[in-house]
């Protein structure tokens, strides 16, 4: 297969990520779509570094990954968190910061 | 020699301390007399300083003293100091002898005062005289008319000295407005002279002129406007209409400013400047016929007044006009001479009628009369006033009249110079008017209201200044009569007599009407009834200011008013308006939800993509 392939997959995950980032009411689903969004990143990234053949674009992707795992362990907390405090995780109804 | 300077200096120095001290140290303030002691102590100190400064300086001798003020780029834009001369002291001496002699007057004069009012009156007092010998000896434009300014504001103060009197604080206000209309002119005149001449210093100035450095292009207006400042000051047609009202005022502040302080400033400024008024000979026309104009109206107005202050108010006037007159004819020392033995005999008039006013309890002759027998002193040294006010020889104004006459006649003005003589005539009419109705002739008729039984002479603080002023007056008279001041030309040889002799037929003629009552007051009106009528309303000058100067103000104001109100507020309002509308409609777009921005992030980043892509 050849690197487009792999491209078209990544901006296919990219884009279901953002959809869910943007559309779910549940925190939650926010949270997830995220992840979906940083795995289609790695993706790139992989696609890439076999590419190229240069192994940069794997380390990179190790860090994504560790970095990906703290971001849903602090945004799990902050939902809790959340949770706790307002008694709701609907992203529509966290609605502080409006004008 | 610096010496010298520095003793002029301390007179004005005194008075500001004995105001600083009034005005920081309030509980003395409000002891009262013990508050003009200390007033007069320094005004005592002031004069000694300025008699030891006039000596010094009697000759040729010249002291300045300059300290830098307003530095700017290393270089002084103004200096303040003293510019001591023959000039100079001698007026510095006029105004410290006349506020002296004013202040112990009015211990006697306003002894039923409350004690606050009084320590109040004798810090302005001080702050007056402070002020006006800062103008005297003002080295430059800009201090001089900084203590012009702070002159006018203490004529404010002094002339509404009885602010509950809703007729005083107008006059105050009047004073105040109409001398600061010349004082504009006065400003832009220095202003503009600064821009000609690149200095403020009279020395400067004197010697830019001498060598003929001073560009003569628009010296005229520079010129005019200054003359303008003067006649705010001093009371010339047609800004004179604060005078007379300035009579409600305390009697002895009457007398401090038309002796010494505030109208003389104008003659004075016009004195020290003459250098530059003798480069722009149409000013000094001008000049001259509206000195002669103030003087002949002025006259026949104190023809008319019942109030015996009014009267010596309107003669005031009218002898400024002469002063300005001789300036206009360009012999400004004839002005200046006229202007110190004014000052002392006026005084001394002021101070006599206060006398005339605190043993009858009001100021119109008709409640006087015969007061001759009841108050012999007074009557005494208000004649020789009066004398010296009409000119007649061994008295106070004898000369100075004569040589401002001749002042006129050799400077070729033959208008004025008519015009003089019938003031001449005029002035010795209504002053004995004044002198029969008050002192002699028949008793008031009606003893009904406030007229007391017993007018009698006034304590030893008022009679002694009368006095001293008197003999003076007479003093000046005698030295002058057999001694000719320094001739600055020569006046024709039947000029001394047809002036005395105008004089003389004033007196005459008031002695006939007012006295013998061979002549009828109401019939003489009659036949100048035009003259009179005219007269009785002020010649529509004040008429004039309230009906078109004022309502023009106020229309013009009330336009600009408008405009403000309607154009200028309201384009700002329609912004505004604007403005918050739209805050109002753009606050929809701040949701306070994250996925919003993040939905706006993200067609933000597709917008740019296509924009690159396809653009």
């Amino acid at each position: 297969m050849g690197l487009e392939a792999y491209l078209t997959l990544a901006a296919i995950v990219f884009c279901i990520g953002m959809f869910g980032v943007i559309t779910r009411r549940n925190t939650i689903g926010i949270l997830l779509g995220i992840e979906l969004m940083l795995n289609a990143v790695n993706i790139n990234l992989v696609a890439f570094s076999r590419y190229h053949g240069d192994v940069t674009g794997m380390v990179f992707t190790v860090f994504t990954i560790c970095i990906t795992v703290t971001e849903a362990a602090l945004g799990l907390a902050i939902v809790i968190l959340l949770f706790r405090i307002r008694r709701t995780v609907m992203a529509d109804h966290l609605d502080l910061l409006k004008g | 020699m610096m010496d010298a300077g520095y003793v002029a200096l301390a007179a004005p120095l005194l008075h500001v301390l004995a105001f600083l001290i009034l005005a920081i140290v309030a509980p003395l303030r409000r002891l009262g007399r013990p508050a003009a002691y200390v007033s007069i102590l320094c005004a005592a100190g002031a004069l000694a300083a300025a008699l030891n400064a006039w000596r010094a300086h009697a000759g040729d001798q010249i002291s300045r003293i300059v300290w830098t003020w307003l530095p700017e780029q290393g270089q002084s834009l103004a200096t303040i100091g003293v510019l001591a001369d023959a000039d100079s002291t001698v007026m510095l001496t006029l105004v410290a002898l006349v506020s002296l002699l004013v202040q112990v007057y009015s211990l006697g004069y306003l002894s039923d005062e409350p004690k606050r009012a009084l320590g109040r009156y004798y810090a302005y007092q001080s702050l007056f005289a402070f002020s006006m010998m800062g103008l005297v000896i003002a080295p430059n434009l800009l201090q001089l008319f900084i203590c012009w300014e702070l002159v006018g504001l203490c004529s404010y103060l002094l002339i509404g000295f009885w602010y509950q009197k809703p007729a005083a604080a107008r006059a105050a206000l009047k004073a105040f407005w109409t001398t600061k209309a010349g004082d504009v002119g006065l400003l832009i005149g220095i202003v503009l002279l600064y821009r000609q001449a690149g200095t403020f210093d009279l020395t400067e100035l004197q010697v830019l002129v001498a060598n003929g450095a001073l560009p003569l292009a628009g010296l005229s207006i520079i010129t005019f406007c200054i003359y303008l400042g003067a006649v705010g000051k001093s009371a010339q047609f047609p800004l004179h209409v604060w005078l007379p009202d300035a009579m409600e005022g305390p009697t002895p502040v009457s007398a401090l400013i038309h002796a010494a302080t505030m109208v003389t400033a104008g003659v004075y400024l016009l004195m020290r400047t003459a250098w530059l008024f003798a480069l722009t000979p149409d000013v000094l026309l001008i000049v001259a016929w509206i000195g002669a104009i103030t003087a002949l109206l002025a006259a026949i107005l104190a023809c008319i007044q019942n109030d015996v202050k009014r009267v010596l108010a309107y003669s005031t006037v009218s002898q400024l006009g002469y002063m300005m007159t001789a300036i206009g004819a360009g012999f400004a020392g004839a002005g200046f001479f006229h202007l110190l033995t004014h000052g002392v005999f006026k005084a001394l008039l002021f101070l006599g009628a206060g006398a005339m006013i605190h043993a009858v309890h009001s100021n119109n002759l008709s409640d006087m009369g015969r007061l001759a027998r009841s108050m012999p002193q007074t009557a005494i040294v208000f004649i020789i006033g009066t004398l010296s006010l009409a000119g007649i020889p061994m008295f106070g104004g004898f000369l100075s009249k004569e040589e401002i006459l001749g002042a006129v006649w050799e400077g070729g003005l033959v208008g004025p110079f008519i015009i003089l003589m019938l003031v001449a005539f005029l002035t010795a009419f209504y002053m004995f008017k004044a002198v029969f109705l008050a002192f002699f002739g028949l008793a008031p008729s009606h003893a009904s209201h406030a007229a007391p039984s017993h007018p009698h002479d006034p304590p030893a603080s008022m009679s002694l200044p009368l006095w001293i002023l008197a003999l003076l007056s007479m003093a000046i008279g005698v030295y002058f009569t057999f001694t000719h001041p320094e001739p600055e030309f020569v006046s024709p040889g039947w000029l001394m007599p047809s002036a005395v002799g105008v004089a003389v037929a004033g007196i005459a003629l008031a002695w006939l009407v007012y006295q013998r009552r061979a002549i009828s007051a109401d019939g003489l009106a009659r036949a100048f009834s035009p003259v009179y009528y005219a007269a009785e309303n002020k010649f529509w000058v004040d008429a004039f200011f309230e009906k078109v100067v004022a309502r023009g103000a106020l229309a013009f104001s009330g336009a600009v008013g408008w405009l403000d109100r309607y154009i200028v507020d309201g384009v700002l309002n329609v912004i505004s308006a604007w403005t918050l509308t739209a805050g109002d409609d753009l606050r929809g777009l701040q949701s306070g939800k994250a996925q919003d921005y993040v939905y706006g992030v993200a067609v933000g980043v597709l917008v740019l993509l296509l924009w690159v892509q396809f653009a």
